[in-house]
């Protein structure tokens, strides 16, 4: 059952099987959840808006907003521009957001509706009121990957309102598509490290909202307007993760001059020393002991069950910001990394993964998982690390799963604990040595059985 | 007054029995530009009626979205094989948007025969094929020739006429139909005891449970379509006597379109509750007038509805004047759940559905009680506000309302590819009440009910 994959691999030209992406709006979208009062409006077919929905409430278990403008046939004919215009205005109308975030699909791309020139007129002419901003960002779903769509909406956030004023004291942090766990991690950090920032976007108590009763539809996280209006005015930019967060920093300094600094999503120890390291230089702040302390217990733990990782073999797929985290955390580790693949055309990712892992080790980009499989079937591997998709291959060659990425659709909740910093890292160091103990306890023979491992 | 707040243009999509006597329910429109539609699209309509062909390959033909979002998540079960549960796309750029994407197309259907040998290939149009105007069919009739295999094209573009799922269904059946009628066996002889199972999906296991009743009464499956199929089973599809059509939204076409092309009857059946399980039976029995397979039907209706009856029974004892909201996809399974309630003794205080046609709101009106209120294409606001105002003890729907109705602290039952339990025969309806019966009792509403305290 479900292993329809040959060994023998032939180069695909044409052909994606089991893909490791999604398409640019549902990367969009979720950049749009983390404005506070924001509805997220999809220009194109409403079947687009309701699949990635679906999906979002499937890996969040919670329900997920955005409009659409509902594209007919006449609309694919004579231009969408009409549906916009009445969207927008019934957005406004019913359900009174503070922003409305225009993404676009790949029909009304196609067709070559002019989104930013609408908004325009539409502004001059009074027909948006002046308490309600929009922004938009092109996400045609037939370039590059939800990764894409994520950057360009949160580029879109960072610079269409923005006015350089006077400077404001506070940096930029840019999380990247990372949970609201990762996301309440990171100010955490930020917060010990007596650093004033804004973040964007902002999905804690958005995608991870306390039951209260009453269904909000804008719930209480999110950037706030102000804030976003406010982003030229920073002394700097950190973006975390150079596929989904460096666009909007380069953006902001090319723009406004804001400084900017790219640097991993901060997973495992090296990356996360990186990123302290970088607050302290720019805030003059030391790392305060509770933080220190908290890199102690990772040591400890990396010390503690050093004899459990050496010469085990992964395989890692996922985004390419994600892949590149879980990579610097199986190395330090002593795990050895055998196949990587990202969906995501990622410009530069073989020459990132180099610099983490070295060479000899598969690298596909843009690759699928049918591909992963086959190469797992040739070089088998004993841990998979990505997504719920990979639960096939899984199955198939029996090698436990650790799930990070999205989406994970069977398992939940894996976004309310962080997978970033030391106490994130810390997490995954335990989810795939559980997997692997799992597995000995599963398969062991009676007389290898041990209490004690 | 309406009966909550909403769209100007929305407010005659919501009645309520006998108090909205001046006028009719607006539906079967396209949904307003703006709004959250709970709606998907014509190619989402054609992929969950197609997808549960088992030993198909489902290409879809357009940008990764349409195929990674469709990815194995229709919950129809197969008894063994399992190609549908893979995804293939031809993941097309911005290449193909200006050039034409016919030959990455093309190419595709040829790796797809590199890898394996599928007795039936369907070719999915998405919105932007219909924009950049691939001639998918064309294309699939060069592939079948060389490839020597059924290549099916499904004229599927999302935003087709109004966008609407039912279109979806349509452009499904006829995919189905071109398979039977131009690669399907002739007519044989035919199998005086055959029938075709029409809309049946096999979410959770359904349709096993149905297919042991018919064998027990003596009629023989020739194919089902589409939950757990397979090609070529179809391909025989001509000669059954008798199609049965349980999911009338999307099938109803198909049965009419076998109807007129090989002269086979079709009846509507409902294997959902206890009443309409056992109607549905009967009604097949009669069909074949033969006395003793009626004799052999009836008693499976009595043994079953016995063996089930103590424990529903229990269920309906606790589950009395529980009021319970519906909002489906299609009117059919709406319908069914009414008599559903009704077998439980619940009021039914909510219907609602996407798809719903004049007719079938009609048919709704005159089952439910007064003051139920009916609802077409609602959004996440209005279902809020309609159970608010309604109290509703239970949701009944799918995957984009679960999560909201939770937060509203109002118990849920997944009706369509997210459950876990059949509810199809007289043992589903047993799952069935069980499900609701936990899910509106489950000890965490004590702590939810403490917030409504704290709100009041």
């Amino acid at each position: 059952m479900l292993d329809h994959t040959p060994l023998e691999i032939i180069e695909r030209e044409a052909l994606t099987i089991n893909p490791a992406k999604v398409c640019q709006p549902i990367g969009a979208t979720w950049a749009t959840l983390g404005i506070h009062g924001c509805m997220p409006l999809g220009h194109g077919s409403q079947g687009c808006v309701s699949y990635l929905r679906m999906t979002l409430s499937r890996h969040l278990k919670d329900p997920a907003i955005s409009a659409t403008s509902s594209f007919t046939e006449a609309s694919a004919i004579f231009g969408g521009i009409g549906n916009l215009k009445q969207a927008i205005r019934n957005v406004i109308h019913i359900y009174k957001p503070e922003v409305i975030a225009v993404y676009t699909t790949c029909v009304s791309e196609t067709i070559g509706d002019d989104v930013g020139g609408t908004i325009k007129t539409m502004i001059e002419e009074g027909d948006i009121p002046e308490n309600v901003k929009v922004i938009y960002a092109s996400t045609p779903s037939y370039v590059g990957s939800h990764i894409t769509g994520f950057s360009n909406m949160t580029t879109s956030m960072a610079t269409q309102l923005t006015k350089k004023i006077k400077p404001n004291g506070k940096i930029n942090l840019i999380p990247g598509f990372v949970s609201p766990a990762d996301v309440r991690e990171i100010k955490r950090l930020l917060k010990l490290m007596g650093i004033k920032f804004i973040i964007f976007p902002d999905v804690s108590d958005v995608l991870d909202t306390p039951m209260t009763i009453k269904y909000e539809l804008y719930p209480k996280g999110g950037v706030k307007v102000e804030e976003l209006m406010d982003t030229a005015n920073s002394m700097c930019s950190i973006a975390l993760g150079s596929y989904a967060s460096s666009n909007a920093a380069l953006v902001l300094k090319r723009d406004f001059d804001v400084e900017s600094f790219i640097l991993p999503l901060p997973m495992g120890i090296k990356n996360t020393d990186l990123f302290l390291m970088k607050l302290k230089e720019i805030s003059g702040h030391d790392i305060p002991e509770d933080i220190e302390d908290e890199r102690g217990r990772l040591v400890d733990m990396l010390c503690d069950l050093e004899r459990h990782f050496y010469d085990k073999r992964v395989a890692v797929a996922g985004d390419p910001d994600t892949v590149l985290g879980i990579l610097s955390i199986i190395k330090e580790l002593n795990m050895i990394p055998v196949h990587v693949v990202t969906g995501t055309p990622a410009e530069g990712f073989v020459d990132k993964v180099k610099n983490i892992v070295g060479e000899g080790i598969n690298i596909k980009v843009p690759g699928d998982l049918f591909y992963l499989h086959q190469l797992i079937k040739n070089e088998p591997v004993d841990l998979i690390i990505g997504n719920s998709h990979c639960k096939y291959i899984a199955r198939a060659e029996n090698i436990p799963l650790v799930r990070i990425g999205f989406p994970i659709t069977d398992r939940s909740f894996n976004h309310f604990f962080p997978e970033v910093g030391y106490v994130g890292t810390m997490r995954v160091v335990k989810m795939i040595d559980d997997a692997i103990l799992e597995k000995c306890d599963r398969e062991a023979n009676d007389e290898d059985f041990e209490l004690v491992m | 007054m309406a009966i909550i707040k909403t769209f100007d243009e929305r407010k005659k999509h919501i009645i309520e029995k006998n108090r909205d006597l001046n006028y009719n329910i607006v539906c079967d429109t396209g949904s307003l530009a703006g709004a959250i539609s709970q709606r998907a699209c014509v190619y989402s309509g054609a992929r969950v009626v197609l997808n549960p062909l088992t030993d198909a390959v489902h290409l879809v033909h357009g940008p990764i979205g349409c195929a990674s979002y469709t990815w194995d998540i229709r919950g129809a079960l197969t008894s063994g094989a399992d190609t549908y549960r893979n995804s293939f796309s031809t993941d097309i750029g911005e290449k193909e948007v200006i050039f034409g994407g016919g030959e990455k197309l093309m190419s595709a259907i040829r790796e797809i025969t590199e890898l394996y040998s599928p007795p039936a290939i369907f070719v999915y149009a998405t919105c932007i094929i219909g924009i950049i105007g691939d001639d998918i069919r064309g294309i699939c009739k060069k592939a079948s020739e060389e490839l020597k295999i059924p290549i099916i094209p499904v004229q599927s573009e999302g935003f087709k006429m109004e966008g609407k799922k039912s279109d979806g269904y349509k452009a499904a059946c006829d995919a189905i139909f071109e398979l039977i009628d131009k690669y399907g066996n002739p007519k044989t002889s035919r199998d005086s005891r055959g029938i075709n199972i029409l809309g049946d999906f096999n979410v959770a296991g359904d349709l096993w449970v149905i297919k042991n009743y018919l064998n027990e009464m003596g009629v023989k499956v020739i194919s089902s379509i589409t939950g757990d199929g397979r090609i070529n089973d179809i391909l025989n599809a001509r000669n059954a006597s008798l199609n049965i059509v349980q999911c009338a939204g999307s099938m109803t076409y198909l049965a009419k379109l076998m109807k007129h092309a090989y002269d086979i009857p079709f009846i509507k059946v409902q294997f959902f509750g206890i009443g309409d399980t056992s109607a549905s039976l009967m009604n097949i029995a009669e069909f074949f007038n033969d006395p003793n397979m009626i004799r052999t039907t009836k008693r499976l209706i009595e043994r079953e509805t016995k063996r089930v009856m103590p424990e529903l029974d229990y269920y309906r004892n606790k589950l009395k004047g529980k009021r319970a909201a519906i909002y489906m996809g299609g009117p059919a399974k709406a319908m069914s759940l009414i008599n559903a309630f009704r077998e439980l003794d619940m009021e039914v205080v909510i219907v609602g559905t996407q798809t719903g046609k004049k007719e079938d709101y009609a048919q709704i009106k005159d089952m439910v009680n007064e003051g139920t209120v009916i609802v077409d294409d609602a959004n996440p606001s209005e279902l809020k506000g309609l159970m608010m105002k309604k109290n509703a003890d239970l949701l009944v729907a799918g995957v984009k309302e679960r999560y909201m109705c939770y937060k509203l602290g109002i118990g849920f039952c997944d009706f369509n590819h997210d459950r876990k339990e059949f509810f199809e025969g007289f043992e589903g309806m047993l799952n069935f009440a069980k499900e609701i019966y936990n899910s509106i009792n489950s000890p965490v509403w004590k702590y939810v009910r403490e917030y409504k305290r704290e709100c009041l």
